[in-house]
């Protein structure tokens, strides 16, 4: 197994190395990643923070698999991500990874239980294994009796906790959450937040992007960034 | 495992396209217009060519027809002073064509009277055809009841006659009439046989037989009907002298057919002074009449096809609506980690069955219209196993080659991008 140098990152599920992330927009180059180099150990909750376009945003499409490095690498669980082609990529999104996402995207014309299962069907999943793994996962965050409801028919807590328990459908050992409390009140964010700090405390390691330092005070470091770049690292 | 994740694909793709029950049955109609149009001009044009065929076979795909015609000039001149006009074919031209061509196999003469014949009080103006036996084995009707005319009918000169079963129906109803006697004008025969018979016209070639015809033995016909036949006509009476009204040359094989027509028309330019004469080839007919139906084919196959374009041409966009309209969706699925290929496959996956069920309904659209013309306008039609099968091919071709650009798109849908679409 390959490791990224340094012995913290020994141990790390997530280590970049010199990231850098550079678009071509006209005639000018930005870049949402100006070498950037950290470790995540496995049951750490981060929060990123920052201002719009500080790059947090790329700095989660890069950790999700969504998007490539431009230079540098990325190591996730020990492979080596950063040159995977798409298909591949593809493949670590569904076996490493669960995203929560601001707004829930869950698809509507599915009911609940289709879409805990998604994952599950791509896994290839037979529907009677992948069906009893749905009422597991509904009852995990508190969904018993809703599972055979669109997502239209729920209210946004009820809506996060579906996404939460399809993120949670392939088992991954990290979780990315992109403002998961964004669309929703100050009340339900809360309980949402207590979920994954739940999820935290039962081993799952948790990447959370968000601008609000309520939110972020849940997690027990939060990365501040700046112009690309990591500006400071506070521990809470 | 294989099997039952494509059968559970098949579902996803038919559950999510029953979403929009209006706009899938909207979008299916293309196909199931142009594919109910596919079979349903496909079973007219082969039941219109099937009909010809069919005809065209009674006759004998071996035979050659020769019948007498009154030449254009005979007609003018029936009105003058000459009332006895002297025509067609004679004896000594089937001897010839015997003599002459070695691709015949045999010749069959024919002489027809109209006469008036009677069984009992019955009366009904029958053709009588005086001919030989081999004229049953030429066309090869079914004999109904008792037999044929024989050749020692012909040689003993026989006063027996055959009757078609349509003829001896309308004479006798349901007796017996095997064994009667029917007067033809003044002299009287015995019935000997019932056949069926086809009467009508194969592309333009009559038939050589009638729905009525009564058959007796050329010889006797010769003997107590003469070659003259007087007819009553608007100006008092006209008198015509034919030998033979018609020759079936029956060629020994298919290949020689054509040869040994135009050695017989060309013998016939020969000695006949006027064009009293024409020969009538099944065979070329039939050739024709298969071209023909290839050309129908094609013609009508283009319109469908430009239908089916057209159906086609909609399901893309509605697909490609579809693809926009879902983009969100298939940021979600990739982000899960979806492969291209998947996101493919599920689009590709709803066109296809969009277009087979749509083609499918076609089918049963296009075996209703034939079904109407056949009733309402007494065409015959028939849906073959083989139009069925091309048009679910076509349907599901339509299905493959119109969703293939719109799931192509799909799959390229940038899923950092999607997952922002609103």
């Amino acid at each position: 197994m390959h490791t990224a140098g340094g012995k913290s990152h020994d141990r790390a599920v997530i280590a970049l190395e010199n990231v850098r992330k550079t678009y071509v927009m006209g005639s000018t180059e930005v870049h949402a990643l100006a070498g950037v180099s950290i470790a995540f150990h496995p049951g750490d909750f981060w929060a990123i923070m920052g201002p719009s376009g500080s790059g947090k945003s790329t700095m989660l499409n890069i950790l999700g698999c969504l998007d490539r490095v431009s230079s540098g690498t990325y190591i996730l669980e020990g492979n080596d991500v950063s040159k995977m082609e798409d298909d591949a990529l593809s493949e670590v999104r569904l076996t490493h990874l669960g995203f929560i996402f601001q707004s829930f995207n869950l698809i509507p014309q599915l009911t609940v239980r289709r879409n805990i299962e998604l994952p599950l069907y791509y896994l290839g999943w037979e529907p009677e294994r992948s069906g009893a793994r749905a009422v597991e996962l509904a009852g995990m965050v508190g969904l018993d009796g809703r599972l055979d409801h669109r997502p239209t028919e729920l209210s946004g807590g009820q809506m996060q906790r579906v996404a939460i328990a399809r993120a949670l459908a392939n088992d991954p050992r990290i979780l990315l959450a992109d403002e998961p409390t964004g669309n929703l009140d100050t009340a339900t964010g809360a309980q949402i937040l207590e979920v994954l700090s739940q999820l935290n405390r039962e081993g799952k390691t948790i990447v959370m992007v968000t601008h609000e330092s309520d939110v972020a005070s849940h997690a027990r470091r939060c990365l501040h960034m700046r112009d690309g770049c990591i500006e400071r690292i506070e521990e809470n | 495992m294989a099997r039952s994740r494509i059968i559970r694909n098949i579902l996803l793709g038919i559950e999510n396209l029953l979403l929009h029950k209006l706009r899938t049955f909207l979008t299916m109609l293309g196909v199931v217009f142009g594919v109910g149009s596919v079979v349903a001009m496909l079973s007219v044009g082969e039941g219109a060519s099937q009909e010809a065929l069919d005809q065209i076979r009674k006759i004998g795909s071996n035979n050659i027809l020769v019948n007498s015609i009154k030449a254009v000039e005979d007609v003018t001149s029936s009105s003058t002073r000459v009332n006895m006009s002297i025509y067609g074919l004679t004896y000594e031209d089937q001897r010839r064509i015997e003599e002459t061509f070695s691709g015949i196999k045999q010749t069959v003469p024919v002489k027809l009277i109209r006469k008036e014949c009677r069984i009992g009080e019955r009366a009904l103006e029958l053709r009588v055809v005086g001919t030989l036996p081999a004229w049953f084995e030429l066309l090869q009707r079914d004999v109904v009841a008792g037999r044929v005319l024989t050749d020692s009918d012909v040689q003993s000169l026989a006063g027996v006659v055959v009757l078609t079963e349509y003829g001896a129906r309308r004479l006798l109803a349901a007796e017996n009439t095997i064994g009667r006697t029917l007067r033809v004008g003044s002299s009287y025969f015995e019935i000997v046989g019932i056949v069926r018979s086809e009467g009508g016209l194969a592309g333009n070639i009559q038939m050589p037989d009638e729905q009525i015809d009564a058959y007796i033995p050329i010889t006797v016909a010769r003997e107590r009907f003469g070659d003259i036949a007087t007819m009553r006509s608007a100006g008092g009476y006209s008198r015509e002298m034919v030998e033979l009204h018609q020759l079936i040359v029956e060629a020994d094989s298919m290949d020689n057919v054509e040869s040994v027509a135009k050695g017989i028309e060309a013998m016939l330019a020969r000695f006949h002074k006027k064009e009293d004469y024409r020969v009538s080839v099944p065979l070329a007919l039939l050739r024709q009449a298969e071209a023909t139906k290839r050309t129908f084919n094609i013609v009508l196959g283009s319109i469908a096809a430009i239908s089916l374009l057209v159906g086609g041409i909609g399901i893309m966009n509605i697909m490609l609506a579809s693809v926009t309209e879902r983009t969100r969706e298939i940021g979600v699925r990739r982000a899960i980690g979806a492969k291209r290929r998947q996101i493919i496959s599920q689009f590709l996956i709803e066109t296809i069955v969009l277009s087979t069920v749509g083609g499918l309904i076609g089918i049963a659209l296009g075996m209703f219209i034939p079904w109407l013309i056949t009733y309402f306008a007494g065409m015959p039609t028939i849906v073959t196993l083989k139009s069925v099968l091309l048009s679910v091919g076509i349907s599901i071709a339509v299905g493959v080659v119109f969703g293939l650009y719109p799931a192509v798109r799909a799959a390229k849908v940038d899923p950092i991008v999607a997952l922002r679409h609103e």
